[in-house]
């Protein structure tokens, strides 16, 4: 471009070449990025917990259809007083920890072999891909009739749910080992169970916690459901009995059990991969 | 100890990669293999060192294996194949694991291969602390902890950007001049070839058969003399033409797969 069509271009702008002004280019890359505005969330939460009290107080919401934030907390207050919370908690703790241990221990090995041998695979895979989607509830009766009205049922319930999504977790996180690591063990004649433990266990750890939120959140869930057929504790069948009492207070301290219990599990598999994943 | 490879042929399904290769690798020598994109090295390499099975022919080593290699047929790769949740001294002391050696045998091979490489500031660093050089630099060192009888470099230069291409370059060119090793060296790069090879070893487009053996008769400390460049721009013209028409048609290939 020549001197002379530059002149002539700002001249149209609207002035002499030599009036015109240095500027400062402006910034056109803002937004779209997501920041972290921690007071918000807060606010929020504290806004819906006082518009929904403001709601009970003024009479806008009957308290047998949505009991006040406070009466929630009276809830609570009389479940410590008498003590029955350390008993439900204990109950449902103890069918959580046997389940979904048992589930994830039975998923991981069957996910390991079904990611590692090709024979397990082509067992593995159909009959996992045929029972996932069933849901574990409609199982429950049949495995009350195969473990009993007691514990055995309930924990199996759990187990049965927690055990194929960890299978599928695992397995797609062993075929999700970058193959050239594998490789490149071979290469170095590294023996095959080394090879497992230390490339192929390693790279398969981050789906595992991944679907450790998974399968926590599936236990709670059949927790509840089991808990509602014959149980005397447990956070279900208190859940089940204030419902058939119209005690919605208590029914809602329930439910803050369960979150509490789900936002601790959250923060326990954060904390695992903040520990065994610390190299991504 | 040399490496024969006899007639050896592969394919993958239906796709003629690599055609009747007959090469012999000698004791000490660096041969190139450089051609057109998609026309087998990588292959050829994988066959070399027994990761991947021909689908015809073989390759067998003719000589005794040195007494104190611990991995004769090792390979340098592109991606450098590195554990990401392993510290640098760990990817390294992984090859040695299964090896019976005294633990302080083991320590004193990690040292040894780590100051070699200038690594032993980031024994500890993990991969993803460190630059793309720095992490081909730690596959070297695994690739030295073992006194590998024969290295197989895949295109260790070509995932890095051109100066730290240029620094690995020196240093490989340093290790060699050292400690003089039999090395398969595949590669796109003439001038890369030219620099360290013994021999280039030029295959052909899809199948890839050798197309011509070329000799780089000069001493590789020789070759960064102004008198050096003009019989290694001559050998680089003879090498591009031998390979460009092929390269034109392999990479109309490639975009169309």
């Amino acid at each position: 471009m020549t001197d002379q069509t530059l002149d002539t271009r700002r001249a149209e702008a609207g002035g002499d070449a030599a009036e015109t002004r240095r500027q400062p280019v402006p910034f056109r890359a803002g937004g779209f990025i997501s920041k972290p505005k921690r007071w918000a969330s807060w606010l929020a939460f504290v806004c819906i917990i006082a518009v929904w009290e403001l709601a009970g107080q003024t009479g806008l919401v009957s308290p047998v259809y949505l009991p006040k934030p406070s009466d929630v907390i009276g809830a609570f207050v009389y479940l410590f007083e008498t003590g029955n919370i350390w008993r439900h908690l204990s109950d449902s703790g103890f069918r959580l920890l046997i389940g979904w241990s048992l589930g994830t221990v039975c998923g991981l090995v069957l996910g390991f072999a079904v990611g590692i041998w090709s024979i397990a695979r082509a067992v593995g895979v159909p009959v996992v891909s045929a029972l996932f989607p069933i849901p574990k509830i409609a199982l429950l009766p049949l495995l009350i009739l195969w473990f009993g009205i007691g514990e055995g049922s309930k924990v199996a319930t759990i187990a049965f749910g927690v055990f194929f999504p960890t299978v599928i977790a695992t397995f797609s996180g062993v075929d999700g080992v970058p193959r050239n690591l594998i490789r490149m063990a071979q290469s170095f004649d590294v023996p095959g169970y080394k090879i497992i433990w230390k490339v192929v266990l390693p790279g398969t750890l981050p789906a595992i916690l991944a679907g450790f939120r998974i399968t926590t959140s599936i236990a709670l869930i059949l927790l509840v459901a089991a808990e509602m057929i014959g149980a005397r504790y447990g956070i279900g069948a208190f859940i089940l009995t204030a419902g058939n009492l119209y005690q919605t207070d208590q029914l809602l301290a329930g439910v803050v059990m369960l979150s509490i219990l789900g936002l601790i599990f959250a923060q326990g598999i954060g904390w695992l991969e903040r520990r065994m994943l610390a190299w991504r | 100890m040399d490496l024969v490879i006899e007639g050896v042929s592969h394919q993958y399904g239906t796709l003629d990669v690599l055609d009747d290769i007959r090469l012999t690798v000698s004791e000490g020598e660096i041969v190139s293999l450089i051609g057109p994109s998609g026309c087998g090295k990588s292959t050829l390499l994988s066959i070399m060192g027994g990761i991947l099975k021909p689908s015809a022919g073989g390759v067998f080593v003719d000589g005794a294996m040195p007494p104190q290699s611990l991995n004769p047929f090792t390979y340098v790769f592109q991606d450098f194949a590195l554990l990401p949740w392993a510290s640098v001294e760990n990817n390294i002391a992984l090859v040695l694991e299964h090896h019976r050696l005294s633990a302080e045998e083991r320590r004193a091979r990690v040292d040894d291969v780590l100051a070699r490489t200038s690594l032993s500031e980031f024994r500890h660093a993990y991969p993803r602390q460190l630059s793309g050089g720095m992490r081909q630099r730690v596959g070297i060192a695994r690739a030295l902890v073992v006194s590998p009888a024969i290295l197989l470099m895949d295109e260790p230069l070509s995932a890095l950007d051109a100066q730290t291409r240029e620094l690995l370059m020196e240093d490989f060119l340093a290790l060699w001049l050292r400690e003089r090793m039999t090395a398969v060296w595949v590669t796109h790069n003439l001038s890369e070839a030219l620099r360290l090879a013994d021999r280039v070893v030029v295959l052909s487009r899809r199948p890839g058969r050798i197309r011509e053996e070329v000799a780089v008769a000069m001493p590789q400390a020789e070759r960064g003399t102004p008198e050096a460049q003009l019989e290694l721009a001559r050998l680089h013209d003879q090498l591009w033409g031998l390979i460009k028409e092929e390269a034109q048609v392999a990479e109309r290939e490639v975009l169309h797969d």
